[in-house]
C-alpha cells in the first residue's frame, strides 16, 4: 500500500488530507458536535416537546418553504442576470456586476431595515402595493423578499464563470446542425450550466435557512404565521432554555444537511449525465 | 550583528517602560464594566459622568465605566457565559435571577441588598398614540376593541415587553368579576390586534413611529417620552391608562467578579450613588421615574400619577410569572396555538 501511495502523481497527499481533516474538524465539526452533545442530554420526550410543538413546526414550514422558494426564484433570475452580464455589452455593465455582490457585503440588519422601510405601507413600494391588496412587510411574503435579496449573488457568482467558459461556438455548431434556438438552450446551454445552477441553488438555500438579521425586521414575527426557526431558537435562549434551543438547532442542521446531500447527489448525477452526453 | 542586538535591547527596554507606565496608570485608574439593557444608554452616560466626578472628589481616583447594552436576556447570558461585569443593570429581576441560578455569581437574595427592590429608578407602561388620538384610546379596554391595531414587542424575546403583557393582565384582573379566565380572554383580544411583534422594544418603536404601522404602541413610559423627543415631536401623544404596572429595572453588584477584580468597594459605591438627589435627578431627566419622593414631586407634571400594581403583589414575583405566562407552552403561547 505504502508503495502505491508513494507513486501518486501529485505529491503531498497524506499531508494535505491530514490537514484538511484537522482543519474541518476544528472549524466545522467541533462547534457542530457541541450542538448534538448538548441535545443528547435531553430525554426523548423533552426533545420531542421542544422540536415538534405546533409553533416550532410552523416555523420549519416557513423557514424551509421560503428558503426553497427564494432559492428557486434566485436560480431563474440569477441565471438571467448572469447571462446578461456575460453575453451582452451595455453601459454601466461593470457597475451592475459590482452591485450583484452588495447583498454579500451589506450587514443583514441593514438589508432588513431598508427592505421594511421600502415595503411598509408608507414606504416607496408599499404605498402602491398595499392599496391593491399586496402586503409584503410583516407577512411571510416579506420573509421571501428578504431571502431572495440575500441569496441572489450566490447563483450569479456560481453561474457566471461557467457561462464565460461556454463558447458561443458550441451554440453556433448546434445551430448549424439544425437545432432551433429553444433546442440549443435546452440541450446545449442548460445541461452545461446545470451543475453550477445546482451549486448556486444549494448555496442560496443554505444561506436562507440560517438567515436571521434581515428577516427579523420584515417578518412581523407572529407565532404560527411569520416566525422563522432561527427566531424560535433565540426565543428559547431568552428563556435560558439552552438545551431546547440546541434541540431545534440540531433539527435544522440535520434537515439542511440532508437537503444539501440531495442537491450534491443531483449534481453528481447531472455531471455523469452530461459526461455521457458529450 | 551588534546593531541588531542593541535594537532588540532597545525594544525590550521600551516595551517594559511602556508596561510600567501602563501599570502605574492602572493603579490610579479603576475600570468598571456595567452590563445593561438597551434603552439605558443615555441614562448611564450621564450617571457615569456624575459618579466619576463624585468618586474623584472622594478618593482622588479616576474611575472609567465601560457600558455594554443589548437585549436584557442576551446581556445576562453573556455574564453567565463569562463576560466580567462588575455590575449589571437589567430590565427585570428575572434576568438577574438567572445569573444566580445558572452561574452562582451572585447570592439568591441579591434583590434585598439595596433599597426599593434594588431598583433605584422605575418606569411604567403607557400608550403612545398618533397626534390627537384619532382612535380615541383612553384605557386598556380600548386596545381590545376589534379593528384597533396594537404594536408591542414579543414578550418571549423582549424582557421589557413582558411588563406590557402583565400590565394588561393586571388591568383585566382588577375589573369587577375579573378572573384568570377573563384576563386570559382580554389579553388574547389585545394580542389578536397585534400585527407586528418585533423582537425588541426599539424595533417596535421604529415600526410604530417610522413605518406608521398601528394605532397604539404599548411602551415603557421612558421610551415613550424618548420617542416623542427624538422621533416625533408633534406627531405623537402619550395616553396614561387607569391602571398600570410598576416596572422595576433592578441593579446589582456581581459578587464573584468584583471580588476577583478587587472592585467591590467602587462597584458598591457606584450603585449606592443612585440614592443621591443628583442621581435621582439624572433619572428624571432621562424619563425614568425617580424613587426619591422630593425629586418625583418636582417632576410631577411629567410623571402622571397612576395607580400602579407590582409584579410581586399580583403575580407572585418574576419566577412564577415567567413560568405561567411566558415559558414554552405558557399562556402567551396558548393565545396563538389552539
Amino acid at each position: 500500500m505504502a508503495a502505491v501511495r508513494a507513486h501518486r502523481v501529485l505529491p503531498g497527499f497524506g499531508l494535505s488530507l491530514g490537514f484538511t481533516l484537522a482543519y474541518m474538524s476544528l472549524i466545522v465539526l467541533v462547534p457542530l458536535s457541541a450542538v448534538f452533545i448538548l441535545t443528547s442530554t435531553m430525554s426523548v420526550q423533552a426533545f420531542l416537546d421542544a422540536v415538534a410543538s405546533p409553533r416550532v413546526v410552523a416555523s420549519y414550514r416557513l423557514t424551509f418553504g421560503a428558503s426553497l422558494m427564494a432559492a428557486l426564484i434566485n436560480v431563474v433570475f440569477g441565471l438571467l442576470l448572469a447571462w446578461a452580464l456575460v453575453r451582452y455589452r451595455f453601459p454601466g455593465k461593470r457597475l451592475v456586476d459590482a452591485l450583484v455582490d452588495l447583498p454579500f457585503a451589506l450587514p443583514t440588519a441593514v438589508a432588513g431595515i431598508s427592505l421594511t422601510a421600502l415595503y411598509a405601507k408608507n414606504g416607496w413600494l408599499g404605498q402602491y402595493l398595499e392599496p391593491v391588496g399586496i402586503k409584503v412587510a410583516f407577512t411571510p411574503l416579506g420573509v421571501l423578499v428578504a431571502l431572495v435579496f440575500i441569496g441572489l449573488p450566490f447563483v450569479v457568482r456560481t453561474v457566471q464563470p461557467v457561462l464565460e467558459d461556454l463558447d458561443t461556438e458550441i451554440e453556433e455548431a448546434a445551430a448549424s446542425l439544425g437545432a432551433d434556438r429553444w433546442q440549443t438552450v435546452r440541450r446545449v446551454v442548460l445541461p452545461t450550466l446545470l451543475p453550477a445552477l445546482l451549486t448556486g441553488f444549494a448555496l442560496a438555500f443554505a444561506r436562507a435557512v440560517g438567515e436571521y438579521g434581515s428577516v427579523i425586521f420584515i417578518a412581523g414575527n407572529l407565532p404560527m404565521i411569520s416566525e422563522i426557526t432561527p427566531l424560535i431558537i433565540i426565543t428559547k435562549l431568552e428563556q435560558y432554555d439552552y438545551v431546547g434551543a440546541t434541540a431545534v438547532a440540531s433539527v435544522m442542521l440535520v434537515a439542511s444537511f440532508i437537503l444539501l446531500l440531495i442537491i450534491n447527489g443531483l449534481q453528481s448525477w447531472s455531471d455523469r449525465r452530461s459526461a455521457r452526453g458529450l | 550583528m551588534s546593531t541588531h542586538i542593541t535594537r532588540r535591547k532597545m525594544i525590550t527596554l521600551a516595551t517594559s517602560a511602556l508596561m510600567l507606565g501602563a501599570g502605574l496608570a492602572q493603579a490610579q485608574q479603576i475600570a468598571l464594566l456595567n452590563v445593561s439593557y438597551d434603552p439605558t444608554r443615555e441614562l448611564y452616560q450621564e450617571f457615569n459622568a456624575a459618579f466619576a466626578k463624585y468618586w474623584k472628589g472622594k478618593t482622588g481616583q479616576d474611575v472609567v465605566i465601560k457600558q455594554s447594552h443589548g437585549g436584557a436576556a442576551k446581556q445576562a447570558r453573556a455574564v453567565i457565559d463569562g463576560l466580567e461585569a462588575d455590575v449589571v443593570t437589567l430590565a427585570l429581576a428575572y434576568d438577574i435571577d438567572a445569573i444566580h441560578e445558572r452561574a452562582k455569581l451572585i447570592p439568591a437574595d441579591w434583590q434585598k441588598r439595596l433599597p426599593h427592590n434594588s431598583a433605584p429608578y422605575t418606569s411604567t407602561i403607557v400608550f403612545l398614540v398618533r397626534k390627537g388620538n384619532p382612535r380615541n384610546i383612553r384605557d386598556w379596554n380600548d386596545l381590545a376593541r376589534p379593528g384597533v391595531e396594537v404594536i408591542t414587542p414579543n414578550p418571549k424575546t423582549s424582557g421589557g415587553a413582558r411588563w406590557n403583557y402583565l400590565a394588561a393582565w393586571a388591568y383585566a384582573l382588577a375589573q369587577p368579576d375579573g378572573s384568570d379566565a377573563s384576563a386570559k380572554d382580554f389579553v388574547t383580544k389585545i394580542y389578536k390586534n397585534v400585527k407586528v411583534l418585533d423582537s425588541g422594544a426599539r424595533g417596535s418603536t421604529t415600526t410604530f413611529v417610522e413605518r406608521g404601522i398601528g394605532d397604539v404602541f404599548i411602551s415603557w413610559e421612558n421610551e415613550a417620552f424618548l420617542a416623542i423627543k427624538e422621533l416625533g415631536p408633534g406627531k405623537l401623544d402619550i395616553v396614561v391608562p387607569s391602571l398600570s404596572i410598576l416596572a422595576e429595572p433592578p441593579v446589582t453588584v456581581v459578587d464573584k467578579v468584583v471580588d476577583k477584580r478587587g472592585t467591590r468597594e467602587v462597584a458598591t459605591e457606584y450603585l449606592k450613588f443612585w440614592s443621591t438627589p443628583e442621581a435621582q435627578e439624572i433619572a428624571a431627566r432621562n424619563f425614568y421615574r425617580p424613587r426619591a419622593p422630593k425629586v418625583l414631586a418636582k417632576h410631577a407634571e411629567q410623571f402622571v400619577n397612576v395607580k400602579l400594581i407590582t409584579i410581586d403583589d399580583v403575580f407572585g414575583g418574576w419566577q412564577k410569572a415567567q413560568q405561567i405566562h411566558f415559558n414554552d407552552g405558557g399562556i402567551f403561547d396558548q393565545i396563538y396555538v389552539k
